[in-house]
């Protein structure tokens, strides 16, 4: 029989309004579920259950009297500790924030809380979502639930990995050059890049604010086309949130690619991709073809610009955004200083952890007289120029094909020592944060050494629908699979189960 | 390396950043730098004469709204995640003799 824990968060959300489960249940088999798991994963920042509980209760109560009608009502989240909630401290896994309770909701988590999620507890990420691995994180590494000798992948890796441990029935991430798409190829779960401006980033602790976009991370496609549907606004409170008609992104979940033209980019299968890799991802494709798409190779061109121009491009973003952090109104305060402007600087240095300080370092120097042109207008050039090759791109294709990660995820400590070859993972996520794009990680298969392999679907901007309608066909095409954690009972079959026929 | 950063570079750099680097980071710094910098001079391969720098991908302008008070006085809580405070106030070094 099917426990609580492995049903999506669909799935519960109907049996909750059928009350054949009750939303107190569902919060304690998911604290339960942490309380067994977190010790070995450390998948979570901060829990309070007692938060949790209350909220549990107050939600069945607003459920039984009708006040709630969203499909994900009672159904308990995690969320990236870079996302601010009031009463609960947000930490950014970093020791300049440890002690920060923010006094407001960020857009994105109200939306949810409005529709009657429980929030479990925030998740640990890469410190200030700087990092691939979540290895940069002030509160210790997260753990792969597939192998926990290996990383999550980062920024998002405590919400992907909670969502692969059954920790929570779905999360939010956020997503700067890749951080949410990554981490769940990684963890072999599925989640969504939205187009730039789709989810209001009000309350969501700034990174690079241009390329900066919250998204959601789930046990398959049809969860997050649905959570995407409840964080998706126009918002005043973020001066670059879009109006957009089109928000039904659950009216894409159709198993239909008849037709639908898919370019896989040539350029993303050159050296530097792993062999496996590779494999699943065409296969992946051979799917499309099968179920009647038009699929075809297609020089996308500029691809190994993409990640210098990044660099450039979020640290300069990044050296203006934290520098609020100045241990005067929140944070962290070095102890001995000796006036103002030795208190800021202190602090700083004694908060921030060394990749936070490097892209600061980094940020400060491009932007510097002297050097603004040759650096930091030179990468908004390319970025120009790597938005125009998209856009010739859609002009012939709804779908671009690729795989999300160069490789599977690495084994813990095996990144952080040469920062340059960590960011080189991020090489076919990070041009759709450049061009604004909507970019989804779908499980595709596993190497041999069984770590979980991500296929990437990017869509034209607010073209979200294609790729969720993308994703799910191939989702109905293949049977999900879920991590068999040491200690449990290893004769459990693993959850066997179309993304569709539920 | 074609990118040599010098010490004074650092130091500037670090006084940009507001960081106080010490003697190892600083050296850390400045190869990382280095190392940084020479990968990002690959952008210079690309011809961008004439491209206008895009620092936003769709055209958006300045959102403006009436001024209406929404948060209203939580001096109370914000002050709770002060470092130092002081009759109400975010206590600071003293600044001005």
């Amino acid at each position: 029989m099917k426990s609580i824990l492995d049903l999506t968060a669909l799935e519960l959300g109907s049996k909750i309004k059928k009350r054949e489960i009750g939303v107190i249940e569902a919060a304690k088999a998911s604290l339960a579920r942490m309380e067994a798991l977190e010790p070995k994963l450390n998948c979570y920042v901060t829990v309070d259950e007692r938060l949790t509980l209350a909220q549990a209760e107050k939600v069945q109560r607003q459920i039984d009297k009708g006040e709630l009608r969203s499909p994900l009502a009672g159904v308990p989240v995690a969320i990236k500790d870079n996302l601010c909630m009031e009463g609960m401290p947000t930490t950014c896994s970093s020791h300049i924030l440890e002690n920060f309770v923010p006094t407001y909701t960020a857009e994105a988590v109200k939306r949810l809380l409005d529709a009657g999620a429980v929030v479990l507890g925030k998740t640990n990420m890469d410190e200030f979502a700087m990092g691939s691995t979540t290895e940069t994180s002030a509160f210790g590494v997260t753990k792969n639930p597939w192998n926990p000798e290996h990383v999550p992948g980062g920024s998002s890796g405590g919400s992907c990995a909670a969502v692969a441990a059954n920790e929570c029935f779905y999360a939010l991430g956020s997503d700067t050059g890749g951080s949410i798409r990554q981490p769940s190829s990684y963890c072999g779960v599925t989640g969504i890049k939205p187009t730039y401006g789709t989810v209001s980033r009000y309350g969501l602790i700034a990174y690079g604010s241009s390329l900066d976009q919250i998204g959601p991370v789930g046990k398959n496609v049809e969860d997050c086309a649905a959570v995407l549907e409840l964080i998706a606004s126009y918002d005043q409170k973020d001066s670059t949130s879009i109006r957009q008609r089109d928000l039904d992104f659950t009216s894409g979940l159709r198993d239909d690619v008849e037709k639908m033209r898919i370019g896989i980019p040539r350029d993303y299968f050159g050296e530097g991709l792993d062999k496996e890799v590779k494999a699943a991802v065409l296969k992946a494709a051979e799917v499309f073809r099968e179920k009647g798409a038009l699929v075809e190779e297609f020089d996308l061109s500029l691809v190994e610009y993409a990640i210098p121009a990044y660099y450039v491009i979020a640290s300069a973003e990044a050296s203006s955004n934290l520098s609020r952090f100045d241990g005067v109104k929140y944070g962290f305060r070095t102890k001995m200083y000796e006036g103002l402007h030795d208190m800021y600087k202190k602090s700083r240095s004694e908060g921030f952890g060394p990749e936070v300080k490097r892209r600061i370092m980094l940020g400060s120097f491009v932007l510097s007289s002297g050097y603004y042109d040759a650096y930091y207008l030179k990468a908004l050039r390319t970025k120009a120029l790597i938005k125009k090759a998209f856009d010739k791109a859609f002009l012939r294709y709804d779908v671009i094909l690729g795989p999300t990660a160069p490789s599977t995820a690495p084994k813990l400590g095996e990144s952080l020592s040469d920062p340059l070859k960590m960011y080189l993972g991020d090489i076919y996520t990070i041009s759709v944060n450049l061009a604004g794009l909507p970019g989804m990680s779908v499980p595709c298969g596993r190497d041999s050494k069984g770590l979980p392999i991500g296929l990437q679907l990017i869509g034209d901007c607010f073209k979200e629908k294609h790729i969720i309608r993308a994703g799910y066909a191939y989702e109905c095409s293949r049977s999900s699979e879920q991590p068999v954690l040491a200690g449990e009972n290893e004769d459990i079959p693993q959850r066997i189960q179309g993304g569709a026929g539920i | 390396m074609a990118n040599i950063i010098s010490d004074e570079t650092i130091e500037y750099v670090g006084i940009l950043a507001k960081l106080k680097l010490t003697k190892e980071e600083q050296e850390a710094a400045k190869k990382d730098m280095g190392r940084m910098l020479d990968y990002i001079d690959k952008l210079n391969e690309l011809n961008t004469d004439g491209v206008e720098p895009m620092s936003h991908v769709f055209p958006v302008n300045n959102v403006f709204r009436e001024d209406v008070v929404i948060h209203g006085n939580d001096r109370e809580n914000i002050l709770k995640n002060a470092p130092e405070k002081k009759d109400g106030a975010f206590k600071v070094p003293k600044t001005v003799e």
